[in-house]
């Protein structure tokens, strides 16, 4: 038992060691490359964008006098927060700087520039099964506030409503509570999956499920269904080309924030983005040009 | 001849230092995480229960006094809409928040630097009466027709007793942890009781019944198990557990802490597996022997000298294996839904507090409420496992005493 005893203090303090050491060194790593020899630009934030940030950023590597773009997600509040922290140099985010963000910024006296860089729709759906296919704003703040809890009070079958969310550290949360709810609260334990690709997995193998995903995620496995702001006067369904004439309702600007003082640095990089070539990313990847 | 022995004897006391010195620097930073865990935690009841920076305002003629967190949250989510509600004035209530200020007068009336703000908010609610404003104190209307609620610092029965646990509710966030710990034993009880049963009739099978072929197949297939990274589990979870338990049980929903405990179990297993399987090997062959040829059975055998003697070991699988369980991130995450309601049954969905910190700790500002409300549930989690190994350790030092 003694033996033992000493064995396992002696994993642990070698655990606990590499613990300190990865965690300290990575941090160094990341103030070097910042301040002193700045060959590369950080791009950090919101999963949404993620592939946009990623493909841009292998195509704009391999053009001449570039410099080496990496990318990493988190989340869009990780990403300003770390803009903020001068823990990268862009901040991508699928929402827009929250004001208190924008006051901790001007705070220690930093400007921040925003670039809108591509659009997004948010589509909402429901199991391919379910035969409801239209819903009105007000009804999808009922439902997800839980105030509307079976699918026969909006036309569907006698069956309860499972709304799936996103876990709140993400812009699409942010941006579908504002839009969708009007700042108002998810019901209180409504079910939260940690990614795009999981609430779809999980609205495909459950019946009266309804949640909403980026457009880009979109599939044969689950239905996206029509949305309509005015009282259901007009719904329109959520595909690129309707998001693109603005004839479907729940779009959202994808953001790049960056600090005024390093526009010089990061100038290549976003003028590729915005370029012909750096939108044919974007809509290969399945989101909404900014022209 | 001399000089090696001193020699020797030098080694062995470097040596000796070592471990003494080893043994001090794990102590010294499991002392210093904990303190750490726990500063940043109990901060928590330090902060105001309104977002940092924020105040909240009501018209001068409004007698209300104060109001609680779920109130607050009430209110701006229009489910309470009248102030006699509360104790007030029969009047309708209307929530303003900072960005409704901007549709009710153009940008440029607010000067260059939003210099000129305080002096609109303070027209909006000097004109409202039934207004509650949720403003940033830099700001702050500053009329006489406008009245600052007090604000409270968030209350300790309201975090362990609390049952919502909305962290970015504004203005008023709720952290009450309590369906989060209920959660986390429930999903981790379950386990226990799906692993141990079965972990044990695997250990006795290979340690007493399973010939040498059979055990060297087993065993490192089993141990192999524990090298599976956790999202592995929880993606195999998600796609193929959650649909099975949702076509078995007839459920409406596949994410339910059944699921969490079963991929748990799994988990657990290959620990559990093995370090009671070492336990049992350990059993003298004479005591073996001696019990045989008294007449017992192989069963007897096992049953009344195998698990008495490999008693500690056992417990210690077991603790390892709820340390697994309760501990486990990533593969909760993915299978339970992570719904924050206080578990009525094990087929409902259930939000643990590692799944918690994990999701929500990269989006929660540095120092503030949320995230100390977040390393709070830490200390929970430390508490329990804690209080796990320490009555493991009893357990088994008990037991030792009553058979010699």
């Amino acid at each position: 038992m003694k033996k033992k005893n000493i064995v396992i203090g002696l994993i642990l303090t070698s655990f606990v060691f590499l613990g300190c050491n990865s965690s300290s060194e990575t941090s160094q790593v990341d103030g070097v490359s910042k301040k002193d020899t700045k060959t590369s630009i950080n791009i950090k934030g919101s999963e949404t964008v993620l592939p946009i940030s990623e493909k841009a950023a292998n195509i704009y590597s391999k053009t001449e006098n570039s410099q080496l773009v990496s990318v990493t997600g988190g989340g869009s509040g990780v990403g300003i927060s770390a803009l903020m922290s001068n823990n990268t140099d862009i901040a991508q985010t699928s929402r827009k700087i929250k004001f208190s963000e924008q006051q901790k910024f001007l705070h220690e006296d930093k400007e921040v520039k925003e670039v809108i860089i591509a659009y997004d729709a948010l589509a909402i759906v429901v199991h391919p099964e379910n035969k409801v296919s239209e819903l009105t704003r007000e009804q999808l703040e009922g439902i997800f506030t839980g105030k509307i809890t079976n699918w026969k009070e909006v036309g569907g079958e006698d069956l309860g409503i499972i709304p799936y969310s996103r876990e709140t550290s993400s812009g699409t949360y942010e941006f579908f509570k504002e839009i969708i709810l009007k700042n108002k609260n998810f019901m209180s334990g409504i079910m939260s999956m940690p990614a795009n690709g999981a609430i779809i997995q999980s609205v495909s193998q459950t019946k009266g499920s309804i949640a909403y995903v980026g457009v880009a995620y979109l599939n044969q496995s689950v239905k996206g269904i029509g949305v309509s702001f005015d009282g259901g006067e007009t719904f329109a369904v959520p595909t690129v080309e309707n998001a693109k004439d603005r004839s479907y309702p729940v779009v959202r600007p994808l953001y790049y924030y960056y600090q005024a003082e390093s526009e010089e640095y990061v100038k290549g990089f976003m003028d590729f983005i915005l370029s012909a070539e750096g939108q044919k990313v974007v809509e290969e990847v399945g989101y909404i040009t900014i022209h | 001849m001399a000089n090696k022995k001193k020699l020797h004897r030098f080694f062995a006391k470097i040596i000796e230092k070592l471990f003494t010195f080893s043994g001090a620097i794990t102590g010294i930073t499991i002392l210093f995480i904990t303190i750490f865990l726990f500063v940043e935690g109990i901060g928590l009841f330090n902060s105001p229960n309104t977002e940092e920076g924020y105040g909240l305002y009501i018209n001068s003629s409004n007698n209300i006094e104060n109001l609680t967190p779920v109130e607050i949250k009430e209110i701006f989510d229009g489910e309470i809409t009248n102030w006699k509600e509360l104790g007030g004035k029969d009047s309708e209530i209307s929530p303003f928040r900072i960005d409704d200020v901007f549709q009710i007068y153009p940008e440029s009336e607010f000067g260059e630097n939003y210099e000129l703000l305080p002096d609109k908010l303070n027209e909006v609610v000097s004109k409202e009466t039934g207004i509650i404003a949720f403003l940033p104190l830099q700001y702050a209307p500053k009329g006489a027709k406008v009245r600052e609620l007090p604000a409270e610092s968030i209350k300790i029965s309201d975090y362990f007793l609390g049952k919502d646990w909305i962290p970015t509710a504004t203005p008023s966030p709720l952290f009450g942890v309590l369906p989060l710990v209920l959660g986390t034993l429930l999903v981790s009880l379950v386990a226990l009781i799906i692993a141990v049963p079965l972990g044990m009739g695997v250990a006795i099978y290979l340690s007493e019944l399973a010939g040498k072929r059979q055990r060297n197949i087993l065993k490192p297939a089993i141990e192999l198990l524990a090298g599976i990274p956790s999202v592995v589990y929880g993606f195999f979870g998600l796609v193929v557990l959650a649909p099975l338990v949702q076509k078995i049980f007839n459920l409406q929903v596949g994410e339910t802490a059944l699921t969490g405990s079963i991929i748990l179990a799994i988990m657990a297993l290959p620990t559990i597996i093995s370090v009671s399987e070492d336990a049992m090997r350990n059993t003298p062959r004479s005591m073996r022997e001696a019990s045989l040829a008294l007449g017992a059975t192989k069963w007897q055998t096992i049953y009344k000298v195998v698990i008495p003697y490999a008693k500690s070991g056992i417990s210690a699988a077991v603790v390892l294996g709820i340390g697994r369980a309760i501990g486990e991130t990533m593969a909760v995450l993915m299978v339970t839904g992570n719904a924050a309601v206080m578990p009525g049954s094990i087929f409902d969905s259930v939000r643990t507090i590692p799944a918690t910190i994990a999701a929500e700790l990269g989006e929660a500002p540095v120092g503030g409420p949320h995230y100390q409300a977040l390393f709070l549930l830490g200390c929970i989690l430390f508490i329990f496992t804690s209080i796990i190994s320490v009555s493991a350790e009893m357990v088994s030092k008990n037991k030792k005493y009553n058979t010699h």
